[in-house]
């Protein structure tokens, strides 16, 4: 097909339905609008994007205050509390696991450490690990991908084949065999310091290349626009189109991959706890318990059911939230 | 003996068997734990100790075992498994065995292919048997003194035929001068000097040191006869040469195996043997689950691993059809231990923190409870070897005033120590065992009370000779607390004490004295144990080295560990012997039914 006639999606166009609004606004002075604030006049109207911010917010705020809220209910995540544990099975004294005014979600069967408390420090490690190996799946994606579009030929080239490689290769193998090898103290960190910082690495490194892909292709449609040729024949360095040209009209399909990253890499962090090479105990983990609650799927269905609610809801909000980010963002876009 | 290897035996179960009936009194939730009907099962723990449904057992039909992991070799000589060794009855014979009946009875040795118990001469060195006359092989051929020894030879053998015991090795030609079967250079292959076979009915075995345990090691089936000319090496696995009341028809690893009666196997020859069933099923499980509830469906009549039920199965058991459920003491001891070389615990008084630190119900219930678990471990000798006390001996309060920690004694011992603000260490733990994890994290939690900041080490558990067994390993990696379990082979404080506590026996791989001690009185007790010959003597020593262990420090007891099996409603004259460590003695199980 011609080129010309035909507008890239990405270049994020006022939609449609804006221009429609603009024109019904008449005689009114036509106002410039940011990309950003159209995009936040859509989302705005998406109910559902935004209960799954609000989602969003509330697990943030949960992760961050998770000293404060098990204090208010007064209980620690790694206290023990045989009291609450029948001898004989091992499971919670009481129906449902053992809910009570004092356990809000039960407690663990064989320890009685409460399930609410863990449940709120574990949502800190999801969080972190969703959120940082995310941001390095961004930092990497972006450079790489805008320099493969950028300058092409042998750059592109070894990128490419960089990424198929990556795109190609088993990464949970991959993390299980190198959490077994890796040592206890590393970098100052320890235990548990040293699995998140692994996680979040690993993660992040197997991802770029998604959002490399994305940002590759879009570099390679946008070097060829106009605007990119008047600036270059105004005379401005391959730094400044990268940094000054392209990159601004790249934060769209950028944010809508990142919020889209965050949920598969929670879901992630919570598979590789549950294969026993996340965090380390006592450090609470929602795929963890997920996994010790294995055992007690029969007698002890909620300890099970717990965890498993927690990882659906916060992947659930992440995606609606991000299906509103990129349908704000990039409504001429396919689902 | 490691862990997956369950063997051993117990010999004082009275207590225990006390404790148990406590239990039911107070834990018991329904479930019929009367003597049972005819056709139905015998009760709760109605074959614990004691025989059930005896009179009940008929001729014929087909007992199905069912097993979540095979053995790690059916070769008399390779096997290590307790369960394999219980299961090697069915289809070898030795000189003496253990006597088919319940609890501690069970442990005692009885003549099998020989005539008698040994004539015991040359001040313990010298054990003389006579070999029954009618006994034979599976194509009617008799076994000969001659057959006894080439079996026996087959432990020297380690290079092909690695994995099982070497105690035979051990006492008879400790300093291995004999090359082996396979290397004997002799026109007969008989050349191990140790043993003699004056004529095919006649064997002499001369000891260079007498041991007070060699009948024991004899009764493992690490003795049985095996014949020259069948003897396939590393494939005999597959179907040994039977010389027992059943042969093998087919086996395929890791799937199934079926005996089927041996008919050259004369009842009047076998004092030992009822052989009730006509065939012996055994179908091999990858998921423990699975097994428990083809268990409960009544598909399978029993675990071959008798390890007990997995946690999910139990607990249906426990509420919906206790009267199959048996309760029996294992002969483990669950326990952490305290490697020297790490510091700080080359100080006893550190050492002595962390036990009175640690939360010891919380311990118990980690391990299952005191049903599934068992009871909360006092000192370091299972109640199955003679000497044992039981929870009577409890230097540490462990089970007493200190059952749920002793924070203001712990930190007591730490100012002694030199570290009243506590300190850091490592618990290393195996990744393959859920409950051993779940100690662990138990262990961290409440010594975090008392100041001690304990990070978990989970290593691969299949390589835990190398890594925990490895001295210089465990200092590398700071391993100041291990978590391990360690059962008899043979119901005696040198069974289940010598590789544990003996200085000799500390090694540069595949240790298991991984406290590292190294005490002279210690030492000296377990060469005095195995010169004296008097059995009221053995066990005061037996429980001096007990004293001795404790007052070390090195060891925090868990729990003197109990399992539950299953037994199915088919099952007839069923109990449990010490002599494989509280599970049910296979050998002489029957069916109701002769369908």
């Amino acid at each position: 097909m011609t080129a010309p006639l035909h507008e890239p999606t990405a270049e994020a166009a006022p939609s449609a339905a804006d221009e429609a609004a603009v024109a019904a606004a008449g005689t009114k002075a036509v106002q410039g609008r940011s990309l950003g604030r159209i995009a936040w006049e859509r989302l705005k109207r998406d109910k559902l994007a935004l209960t799954g911010g609000i989602v969003v917010l509330l697990l943030i705020v949960v992760a961050l205050l998770a000293p404060l809220i098990t204090k208010l209910v007064g209980q620690d995540p790694n206290a023990y509390n045989e009291s609450m544990i029948d001898p004989l099975f091992g499971t919670p004294k009481g129906s449902l696991g053992g809910i009570s005014g004092d356990h809000l979600l039960g407690v663990e069967p064989v320890s009685g450490r409460d399930i609410f408390a863990r449940i709120v420090y574990g949502a800190q490690i999801s969080l972190l690990v969703g959120f940082l190996s995310a941001v390095v799946a961004v930092v990497l994606g972006t450079v790489l991908g805008i320099l493969a579009g950028f300058f092409g030929g042998w750059v592109d080239s070894v990128i490419s084949r960089v990424m198929d490689g990556l795109l190609a290769f088993p990464q949970l193998l991959f993390i299980i065999a190198l959490v077994s090898v890796m040592p206890n103290q590393m970098l100052g960190l320890s235990g548990t310091g040293v699995r998140v910082f692994v996680m979040i690495l690993v993660i992040g490194f197997f991802g770029w290349p998604y959002i490399g892909r994305v940002v590759r292709g879009q570099t390679l449609s946008l070097r060829e626009r106009e605007y990119v040729e008047a600036a270059r024949s105004l005379g401005a360095g391959q730094l400044y189109i990268l940094f000054k040209e392209l990159l601004p009209n790249l934060v769209a399909p950028i944010i809508v991959y990142s919020t889209m990253m965050i949920p598969t890499n929670i879901l992630t962090e919570a598979a590789l706890s549950f294969l026993g090479v996340g965090v380390k105990p006592p450090t609470a983990s929602w795929g963890q318990m997920l996994s010790n609650a294995i055992d007690y799927y029969d007698s002890d269905p909620m300890y099970m059911v717990v965890p498993g609610v927690a990882i659906f809801i916060t992947v659930l909000a992440f995606n609606l939230f991000g299906d509103g980010v990129r349908d704000a963002l990039d409504p001429k876009g396919s689902r | 003996m490691t862990t997956q290897r369950t063997s051993g035996r117990r010999k004082q179960a009275l207590a225990a068997a006390a404790v148990v009936a406590g239990l039911l009194t107070t834990a018991a939730c329904g479930g019929g734990d009367s003597d049972g009907s005819k056709n139905g099962a015998a009760g709760f723990d109605a074959a614990n100790n004691k025989v059930a449904q005896a009179s009940l057992a008929k001729k014929g039909g087909t007992l199905k075992f069912g097993g979540a992991q095979d053995a790690d070799s059916w070769d008399t000589t390779r096997g290590y498994y307790g369960f394999a060794w219980n299961f090697m009855r069915y289809y070898s014979r030795q000189l003496v065995t253990n006597k088919t009946s319940a609890g501690a009875d069970g442990a005692k040795v009885t003549p099998d292919l020989a005539t008698g118990l040994a004539k015991i001469t040359d001040g313990g060195k010298t054990y003389t048997y006579t070999l029954r006359d009618g006994v034979t092989w599976e194509d009617g051929k008799p076994i000969t003194s001659k057959d006894v020894k080439y079996g026996i030879e087959r432990v020297w053998a380690q290079d092909v035929l690695s994995g099982g015991p070497t105690y035979l090795k051990d006492f008879l030609d400790p300093d291995g001068k004999y090359q082996g079967p396979y290397k004997d250079k002799s026109a007969d292959h008989l050349g191990l000097k140790a043993i003699d076979t004056p004529d095919d009915k006649t064997i002499v075995f001369h000891l260079p040191k007498a041991n007070a345990d060699f009948e024991e090691v004899l009764a493992l089936t690490s003795a049985s006869p095996v014949r020259q000319d069948k003897d396939t090496k590393a494939k005999y696995t597959l179907h040994p040469f039977s010389s027992g009341p059943y042969k093998f028809a087919s086996y395929s690893p890791g799937k199934d195996l079926t005996l089927v009666r041996n008919d050259a196997w004369k009842q009047s020859s076998d004092p030992v043997r009822k052989a009730y069933p006509d065939k012996i099923t055994v179908k091999f499980f990858s998921n423990a689950n699975d097994l428990d509830q083809r268990l409960i469906n009544g598909d399978i009549d029993l675990d071959l691993n008798q390890t007990g039920m997995s946690p999910q199965g139990r607990t249906v058991a426990l509420k919906q059809h206790k009267g199959n459920l048996d309760n029996p003491v294992s002969g483990y001891i669950r326990y952490a231990v305290f490697p020297q070389s790490v510091k700080p615990f080359d100080n006893v008084h550190c050492r002595n923190a962390v036990i009175y630190g640690a939360d010891h119900v919380s311990l118990q219930t980690a391990r299952g409870g005191p049903v599934a678990g068992g009871d909360i471990g006092t000192n370091m000798l299972p109640p199955s070897v003679p000497g044992a006390e039981g929870q009577k001996y409890d230097p540490f309060q462990i089970a007493g005033a200190n059952k749920n920690g002793n924070a203001a004694k712990a930190k007591e011992e730490l100012k002694a120590c030199g570290k009243a603000d506590g300190f850091s260490t490592t618990i290393a733990v195996r990744n393959n065992k859920p409950v051993e994890v779940a100690t662990a994290q138990s262990l961290q939690a409440s010594l975090a009370k008392v100041g001690i900041k304990a990070e978990i080490d989970q290593y691969d558990g299949s390589q835990t000779p190398g890594i925990i067994g490895s001295p210089s390993n465990v200092k590398k990696k700071g391993y100041g607390i291990i978590i391990m379990g360690w059962g008899p082979d043979f119901p005696t404080v040198q069974g289940f004490g010598l590789p544990l506590w003996d200085s000799k026996y500390i090694s540069q791989s595949g240790n298991n004295n991984y406290a590292l001690i190294k005490d002279k009185k210690i030492d000296g007790l377990f060469d005095q144990y195995v010169n004296t010959l008097d059995a009221g003597k053995k066990t005061e020593i037996a429980t001096e080295i007990n004293h001795k262990v404790m007052e070390g420090g090195y060891y925090l007891p868990f729990t003197f560990e109990k399992f539950i099996n299953w037994r199915s409603d088919r099952l007839a004259n069923v109990y449990t012997t010490d002599a494989y460590s509280g599970m049910y003695d296979f050998v002489n199980l029957g069916l109701k039914s002769s369908k």
